[in-house]
This record gives C-alpha cells, sequence and structure tokens, in this order.
C-alpha cells in the first residue's frame, strides 16, 4: 500500500495485547497493550532501563516475549519462526541506535544485503542503483555510497542505517533512538528527513526517543512506558492532561518546557 | 501474492508509441518485468502510469529509468505516484556502489609504502613504551609504597595458577608422545635406553619453556591485549591519566612482573609434568619401571640443561607480556580493532619467542652447554 494517504479506519499495523517480558526473576513488562495506527509517528519514552528497547525488539522478533500477543501488519508474530517466511520482515525496516552497519561492506553493499537476500531475480545493476538512489534519499551525498562506516561520522552512520532500513520499501520502520548523539543541527535534519521519508513513502513509524523536540515536532501520537506496561497513549497535550506524575515531570520539567517553546515559535 | 506489473505498447495518431503500465509496480514483481521492459524497441513518446494500481519507490526508480534511456515523458501519475517520483527523479544514474578499486600498480606500492611507515612508527613506539616501562619502575622504585601489589598477586594467580590445568595436561602429552614416538626411532639403532635422555634433555632445555611460552601467549598475552585495549576504548585509561595514575604502574608493570615470573615456575613445572609423562610410556611400553626412569634422568641429565630452561622463561614471560600490554594501549577507534591488536600481540609474541629460542640455542651451545 506504499505511497497511499491513510485513513484513520483501516486497521492497525502493530496489535500487542498482554505483552509480558521477563529475564530470571526481572519483570520489564507486564500485561502491556499498544496499538499503533497505519501512517502514524509513534513516539515511545519512557525512562532508563524501562523497557523501551525490549518493546522493539519483542515486535520485530529478537525477543521472545514470556506471555501476550503480538500481530504486525495484520499476522501474529507471536509463536512464529519468522525464518519460515510468514513474509513479514521483509515489510520493515529496522534502525538500530548505533547503525549496526556491517563494517566489512560499503554503505552501499548494506543497502544491498536485503535486495540480494529477498529478490535475487533482481539484475545486479539494477540492485546496485537501487541501493545508490537509497543512500542518495537519506541526504548523504554521492561520496558517502562506496565508503566503508568507519570512514563516516556519527550522523552520517545513522543516515546510512536508514537507509538500509529502508532498502525493500518498508511500510513500517522501527526507529531507536535515531537522533542520540546527534548534535541539535544533525537532530533537527534528521527529524526533517524522517518526516519527510514518511510522508513521501506513506510509511508507519515506531520512534523510541529521549528527544523532545523529536516528541513535539515530528511524532503524532507518544506511548509513555512506565511500570512496566504503557501507562497512557495520545498526543502530548492529551498525556500533559492524564495528570501522570512521571509524565507531568518528562514534559513540564525544564528541558520538557524549553522543547515546548521551541515548538511553538515554530508553529508561528 | 502481488499481480505482477503489465505493459503494453500502443500507437497514437501523432505516429509516437505510448507504454502503457499497468498493475503493481512494486519491489516484488520488477525482476522479471526489468527484464521485459528491457527488449521493448524505441522511441516512445510517453509513458502512461494511470492505470498503475500501486508504486513504490523502485517501481517509481523503473520509470523514470526508462523515461530517461528513450527521453520520454511521464503522463497519467496518480499523486501518491508523483511523490516518489518526484523524490527519486533527481539522483543520477549509477550502479557505483563497491569500494573504490585502484590499479595493480597503485595500490601494490601504496601498500608496501604504508607497510614501511607502520614498521617506522611501531619501532618508535615499542622503544617509546620500553622507555616508559623503565620511567614507571624508576619511580616505583622510589616510591615503593606505590607498588601495585593486589594487581600484581591478581595477574600471578591469573597467569600462574589457574594456567596450571591446562599446561599439565598439555606437557603430559608432550611427554607421552615425544617418549613414544621417540623410542620408536631409538628402536632401530637398539637404542631403546636413550629414550630416557631424549626426554629429559629435550623437555627441560627447549620444550617444557617454549610451549608453556606459546600457552601463556595464547592465554594471558591475548588478556592483556584485550583488556587493557578495552579500557584504551571505554576512556577508562584516560580518566586513570586524568587523576593521575600512571596506567604503566598500575596496569603493565605488575603484568609483566606476573607474566615474568609465573613463567620460570610453569616453564619448570611444565618440563617436569613432561618427564612424568615420558615415564609412564616407559613404565607401561618400554618395560622401564617409572622411578627407574626418574632416576635414570638424574643421572643422564646435565645440570645446566635445568639452567638453559630457566634463563631462558623469564625472557619468554616478558616478551609475551609486553606484547600484550604494548598492542593493548595501541588500541584506538572501534571494537574491530581490539581483536586486531590482540591478534597481533599473540603472533608478534610467539613468532619472537621463536626466533629468539634459536638464538639461545646457538649461545648455549658455544658458550659450551650442549
Amino acid at each position: 500500500m506504499t505511497g497511499h494517504i491513510h485513513s484513520p479506519d483501516e486497521p492497525p499495523v502493530i496489535v500487542i495485547e498482554g505483552l509480558a517480558n521477563r529475564f530470571g526473576s526481572f519483570v520489564v513488562h507486564e500485561d502491556l497493550d499498544l496499538t499503533v495506527r497505519r501512517g502514524e509517528i509513534l513516539g515511545v519514552v519512557g525512562g532508563s532501563g524501562s523497557g523501551k528497547s525490549v518493546l522493539m525488539r519483542s515486535i520485530i522478533g529478537l525477543q521472545r516475549p514470556a506471555a501476550g500477543r503480538i500481530d504486525v501488519l495484520g499476522r501474529t508474530i507471536t509463536g512464529v519462526d519468522l525464518d519460515s517466511g510468514i513474509g513479514v520482515r521483509r515489510r520493515w525496516g529496522v534502525l538500530f541506535q548505533g547503525g549496526a552497519l556491517f563494517s566489512t561492506l560499503t554503505v552501499g553493499e548494506n543497502v544491498e544485503v536485503a535486495l540480494r537476500k529477498y529478490y535475487p531475480d533482481l539484475s545486479p545493476e539494477l540492485r546496485a542503483e537501487i541501493a545508490r538512489y537509497k543512500v542518495l534519499l537519506t541526504g548523504l551525498p554521492e561520496s558517502a555510497v562506496a565508503k566503508y562506516p568507519s570512514e563516516l561520522s556519527g550522523g552520517m552512520k545513522k543516515r546510512a542505517g536508514l537507509a538500509r532500513a529502508l532498502a525493500l520499501d518498508p511500510e513500517l520502520l522501527f526507529l531507536d533512538e535515531p537522533t542520540a548523539g546527534l548534535d541539535p543541527i544533525g537532530a533537527a535534519n534528521f527529524d526533517r528527513l524522517t518526516r519527510d521519508l514518511k510522508e513521501t513513502l506513506g510509511l508507519t513509524v515506531f520512534l523510541i526517543t529521549h528527544d523532545l523536540d523529536t516528541l513535539y515536532e515530528i511524532c503524532d501520537r507518544v506511548a509513555v512506558i512506565a511500570e512496566k506496561r504503557i501507562i497512557a497513549v495520545g498526543t502530548i497535550p492529551e498525556l500533559i492532561a492524564t495528570g501522570h506524575p512521571w509524565i507531568e515531570e518528562y514534559f513540564n520539567g525544564p528541558r520538557g518546557r524549553a522543547a515546548h517553546a521551541a515548538h511553538m515559535r515554530g508553529e508561528k | 501474492m502481488e499481480e505482477a506489473a503489465q505493459y503494453s505498447l500502443v500507437e497514437d495518431g501523432a505516429g509516437g508509441t505510448r507504454l502503457v503500465l499497468s498493475g503493481q509496480l512494486v519491489l516484488a514483481v520488477i525482476g522479471p518485468f526489468e527484464r521485459a521492459l528491457g527488449a521493448i524497441p524505441g522511441p516512445l513518446a510517453v509513458i502512461d502510469l494511470a492505470a498503475v494500481e500501486d508504486i513504490d519507490t523502485v517501481g517509481a526508480w523503473m520509470v523514470c529509468r526508462i523515461a530517461r534511456q528513450h527521453q520520454c515523458d511521464i503522463t497519467g501519475a496518480k499523486p501518491a505516484a508523483e511523490r516518489l517520483l518526484a523524490a527519486v527523479r533527481g539522483f543520477d544514474p549509477s550502479s557505483d556502489i563497491g569500494p573504490e578499486i585502484r590499479p595493480v600498480w597503485e595500490r601494490v606500492p601504496v601498500a608496501v609504502g604504508k607497510q614501511v611507515f607502520a614498521a617506522r612508527s611501531g619501532i618508535a613506539g615499542v622503544v617509546g613504551f620500553f622507555g616508559q616501562i623503565l620511567l614507571g619502575a624508576a619511580s616505583l622504585l622510589r616510591h615503593p609504597l606505590r607498588f601495585p601489589l593486589k594487581a600484581l598477586v591478581h595477574q600471578m594467580e591469573l597467569v600462574g595458577v589457574s594456567a596450571l590445568p591446562i599446561i599439565g595436561l598439555m606437557s603430559f602429552l608432550i611427554g607421552i608422545v615425544i617418549a613414544q614416538q621417540g623410542s620408536v626411532q631409538l628402536e632401530q639403532f637398539g637404542a631403546e635406553a636413550l629414550t630416557v635422555n631424549l626426554v629429559g634433555r629435550i623437555t627441560l632445555r627447549e620444550l617444557g619453556v617454549l610451549m608453556t611460552a606459546i600457552m601463556v601467549a595464547g592465554r594471558s598475552g591475548s588478556a592483556f591485549a584485550a583488556q587493557l585495549g578495552t579500557m584504551k576504548l571505554t576512556e577508562e585509561i584516560d580518566a586513570m591519566r586524568t587523576i593521575g595514575i600512571s596506567p604503566i604502574e598500575v596496569l603493565v608493570i605488575p603484568r609483566i612482573l606476573a607474566a615474568t615470573f609465573m613463567m620460570v615456575l610453569l616453564g619448570f613445572y611444565s618440563s617436569v609434568v613432561a618427564m612424568v609423562g615420558g615415564a609412564v610410556v616407559g613404565d607401561v611400553a618400554l618395560g622401564i619401571p617409572f622411578w627407574t626412569f626418574l632416576a635414570r634422568i638424574q643421572e643422564v641429565v646435565p645440570t645446566y640443561d635445568l639452567w638453559v630452561g630457566l634463563i631462558k622463561a623469564p625472557v619468554f614471560g616478558l616478551i609475551v607480556a609486553l606484547a600484550g600490554c604494548y598492542n593493548g594501549l595501541q588500541v584506538r577507534g572501534n571494537s574491530e580493532e581490539v581483536g586486531r591488536r590482540t591478534t597481533m600481540a599473540v603472533v608478534s609474541a610467539i613468532f619472537a619467542v621463536i626466533v629468539l629460542d634459536a638464538f639461545f640455542a646457538v649461545f648455549f651451545t658455544e658458550i659450551g652447554w650442549a
């Protein structure tokens, strides 16, 4: 359904019901519910160690939940071997925190990996062309395509990681702290890139972040993880209206207020 | 599954050809479609996208590619398709994504030059490292209270005590192999009894210490490099320097002392266990009773064979520790470098140990300890 304008009554992209995750006796999630609508950018926030990354890893099948059910793109992925070809993996892309680029391949070759795996019938030239324009689509210069990850700066690595996540024209994009470690200008540019790509390609974005500016600027809704579950989902004014003390402190702390003020200035 | 993309060619009134695309123009079906489209004859006047049901960036790229090839216009694109076309249209078509490859006549001199400069700075680095250690040792002698005794004991345990089982097993097996294989050869001259000389002298002079040094390089030299390398990456070493603690004093000197000292004990231990292994073979296979074998060793092995082994051992220990610590502290940049430097530490330590062993062999023979 790439490139379509989405209406709110389309079926949701991710549905999580009663998710539980435990490491030994340490409980990360208990009875966690979350729904991600098609075409939205959902920001996920929570304190350090609250299980944001574990939640993402559960959704993309890297972490086997102790209980609960996760449906992604209309398929149930809990209790299913994702290697057995239910074909949902090629419909999502993942950007890991550090980029997680394959260090022995150039940026372009990194993007090519998934194309090579899933579409071996593409001609090598077309495959390389696709890989190349994907890299350029993320705003990297042409000179970066044939470079190795170790030759790139942190911000460029994130863009290269994003290009790899976009390799298969996914419907769903997972971003794990995309702006962490970037300077404010780089972070703002990356936010803009995320929003532009989402609008152009019709993506749904699941975005883990600590960056209040990102939340204000590009997220349609925000989900808050605390006390082992999602305590609230909604727009930022809706969240603040819940009056939960942690949310209150998060958005009305000095940083939260500064981000809000910046956002209001931007609106004008 | 997606319905394949289709195309048809329609002649329009003005004498041009119109390429009409329809169906799903997405990545999943683009492979066969690309081959089919490659065969269409030109020239095309227009590409018509009005009947395309779905399109992604790959489909848009494909359309732009044909348009570029035939220099024709694109019509009938829906808003979504138009957006995608606009997004990919600007990029110039190139399939150049591999690393830049220079011709051989450039690559070889460049590689050689890099090696030469690396060797030069490597030698300077090793000399500098020696200097740092000497300075660190001197300052510890002046301030004996600063001596990192706890770290030294801990390293001695790691390098020495915990290596006992594996080195014991290795030496025992080596003793067995030497005795067994040696006896087979000596039997041909009717000199089986000389197996005792063979086992006793070769383990004390050469193999005990040499094999132990190789084992210590693999166990502890690599551990030194990996530990110090990781500490370098996590900026622990910089933090020490900032506080005013010398990493040479607290990290390198205890490791070097521990490896040097423990190598002597381990080398001796290894030789003894190897002789026991030989004695077991003698008892079982050659008919020489166990205690007779050991008593014979005392008679046929000169004392200086023991000294040859014990003099070499601390030198080998020093080399292994220096290679490990030096390479660990050379780590810069990323985790890949830790692996590279660890390998380098082990390889260069073993190589240096074997080269030095050859020198020692000639030296001790020349001074009459043959």
